[in-house]
């Protein structure tokens, strides 16, 4: 079995607690937050740059 | 009795092409085919073999229906036979349906195999993308998602399908394999913002499964309207009195391997324990649409989903039973059916996945698509202090699937590997070697200019003489290298072959 983590819950179901102290254990929370903080940074690089051009024009026909 | 699960799936991509005021995807879908294909006949010659034999549509009949007599009003599909489309040396067929760039992969002996080749077919895609790239007027490119919708109500399919015993009975089937197919997207599903039928972004903000919204019916003929849960399609592609072949429309299409190996490789053990009737539960819902849009909505895997039987299951509850019957079930019958590399390996992943299910565990954000594409979208959104209705949302969700190794999302996020590189570059152009498709490709390879069409079960030379001649591939368990690579080997010409078969 690979470690148990708590991974984050619906969005209703963290209404109740706030980002920072969804995790259980401080430091795997901490190193989770802080490999998602890197994602972040990363794919802001790679991001279509006019979002809402690009969701507007993305119209497929529909298949089967 | 249970037989062989051979498998493959078929992924409609999602095609955008830019620079131009007046796209059209047909168009684009075919520039894009044409190009890779005569990148490859400029760059390989024969040794790749023709890869632009026609598909033959003698046998194609999509409009039969399992059930026997089709239902007044259902509606089977047409064939377009008009557009691109090609038989590739790995024996997959590339070409236009409707208007999305196809991709339909070998049949593959195991979920291994079909992760391999499902792989191969990106590599297809994404070098498809440069050759058309090269070809399009200065400012213009094609760009291909592996994605099932547009966020506006628009669905195109990634299909699996599987050999199954044709003496199991169709109700059985129906009965059986629809829970499973309900219930596997807390694992398979790709994950979408938002809803397609009328929900606010408030009521669901985000959901499991891409095709969820799309479907209406539990059981039906059509695949592009009323979606139904289980496809009735009856169209084998093999002896119609041993084999059906189960046409799954309801899977999304998966970036993850792990996901895609686990989407396979369930669905092939689940219809081999129905075979042999192994699966010992009545887990038919009240409501099987209902239960479908249930699980989609609920990403704290934990609703109940009431039975006809008057009890009530969560999603969950209803694998872990599957994989239980699973171990049973292999315990007695072994591997041999499902693969016996890929069958332990099945039973391995899901059972980790599941207890990771049970155990909420971070781990799944390497595997499990939806949860990956949350994290990562969640994440944004929080940063950010965006509202789930914001479009720069939406966009992340389809650059996910974005198959440009330079922009794709799904690269990015850490997804676990499975498939070996150099395996997948080799299921560019080479069959595999466990089934049938093992004869067409290596024949297309070796006597590519001697064949004048291919489909899933036959072959047509022209060898020169008054006529041509079809080569009969009923049995997919047959033309494997085992069976036919020393004779291809030995025979210079496609005639020379044709006498040592006997044809």
């Amino acid at each position: 079995m690979p470690e148990r983590e708590q991974i984050r819950r619906t969005p209703a179901e963290r209404t109740e607690t706030s980002v920072d102290d969804a995790p259980q254990s401080s430091e795997t929370g901490e190193k989770l937050k802080a490999e998602l903080d890197d994602l972040l940074d990363e794919i802001d690089e790679v991001l279509e740059t006019n979002a809402e051009d690009f969701v507007r024009s993305f119209v497929q026909k529909g298949g089967q | 009795m249970a037989i062989r699960k051979i498998c493959g799936i078929e992924t409609e991509y999602g095609i955008v092409h830019r620079g131009t005021d007046d796209p059209n995807p047909i168009t684009a879908s075919s520039v894009l085919i044409n190009s890779y294909l005569s990148n490859l006949n400029r760059s390989g010659g024969s040794a790749l073999g023709v890869p632009q034999v026609g598909w033959d549509f003698e046998f194609e009949s999509p409009g039969s229906d399992a059930r026997g007599d089709a239902p007044i009003g259902s509606m089977p599909p047409e064939i377009e036979t008009h557009l691109t489309n090609a038989v590739l040396t790995n024996g997959a067929r590339y070409y236009v349906d409707h208007a999305h760039p196809e991709l339909s992969t070998p049949e593959c002996g195991d979920a291994f195999s079909v992760v391999t080749f499902d792989r191969s077919a990106e590599v297809i895609l994404e070098r498809s993308m440069l050759a058309a790239d090269a070809l399009l007027p200065e400012g213009q490119s094609i760009v291909v998602y592996k994605n099932n919708s547009d966020g506006k109500g628009n669905s195109y399919g990634c299909h699996e399908n599987y050999l199954v015993d044709r003496a199991l009975p169709f109700g059985r089937i129906v009965a059986e394999v629809s829970p499973h197919f309900i219930t596997r997207q807390i694992f398979c599903g790709a994950g979408k913002v938002g809803s397609e039928i009328g929900f606010s972004a408030k009521e669901v903000p985000f959901q499991i499964s891409q095709r969820a919204d799309f479907f209406e019916e539990e059981v039906g003929l059509e695949t592009t309207l009323k979606r139904p849960i289980i496809n009735t399609r009856d169209e084998p592609h093999a002896d119609p009195q041993k084999y059906r072949r189960l046409h799954v429309i309801i899977g999304d299409a998966n970036m993850s391997e792990v996901a895609t190996f686990l989407k396979v490789g369930t669905t092939a053990i689940v219809l081999a324990m129905i075979e042999d009737d192994w699966i010992k539960a009545d887990f038919r819902f009240t409501s099987p649409i209902g239960a479908l849009r249930t699980v989609s909505t609920d990403l704290s895997m934990s609703a109940t989903l009431p039975l006809a039987s008057g009890r009530s299951i969560t999603a969950l509850e209803v694998q872990l039973h599957l994989l239980e019957r699973a171990i049973d079930w292999t315990e007695h019958h072994g591997f041999d059916l499902v693969g016996s590399q890929a069958g332990p390996e099945i039973l391995r992943r899901w059972s980790e996945t599941l207890l990771a299910i049970e155990a909420e565990s971070a781990s799944l954000t390497s595997t499990v698509d939806w949860i990956a594409k949350y994290r990562l979208i969640d994440g944004y959104r929080e940063r950010h202090g965006l509202d789930w209705g914001d479009a720069r949302l939406h966009a992340l969700d389809l650059q996910y699937h974005d198959l440009r190794p330079e922009k794709s999302l799904a690269r990015r996020v850490g997804l676990e590997t499975i498939c070996i590189a150099t395996d997948i570059e080799n299921g560019i152009s080479n069959p595999p070697e466990d089934t049938r498709a093992y004869f067409r490709g290596a024949c297309l390879a070796k006597f590519g200019s001697e064949i004048v069409s291919a489909n899933w079960d036959s072959l047509v030379f022209d060898v020169g003489g008054d006529s041509l001649r079809r080569v009969a591939m009923m049995e997919p368990s047959r033309g494997t290298a085992a069976h036919v690579a020393s004779v291809i080997e030995a025979s210079q010409t496609a005639a020379e072959l044709l006498d040592r078969l006997g044809s």
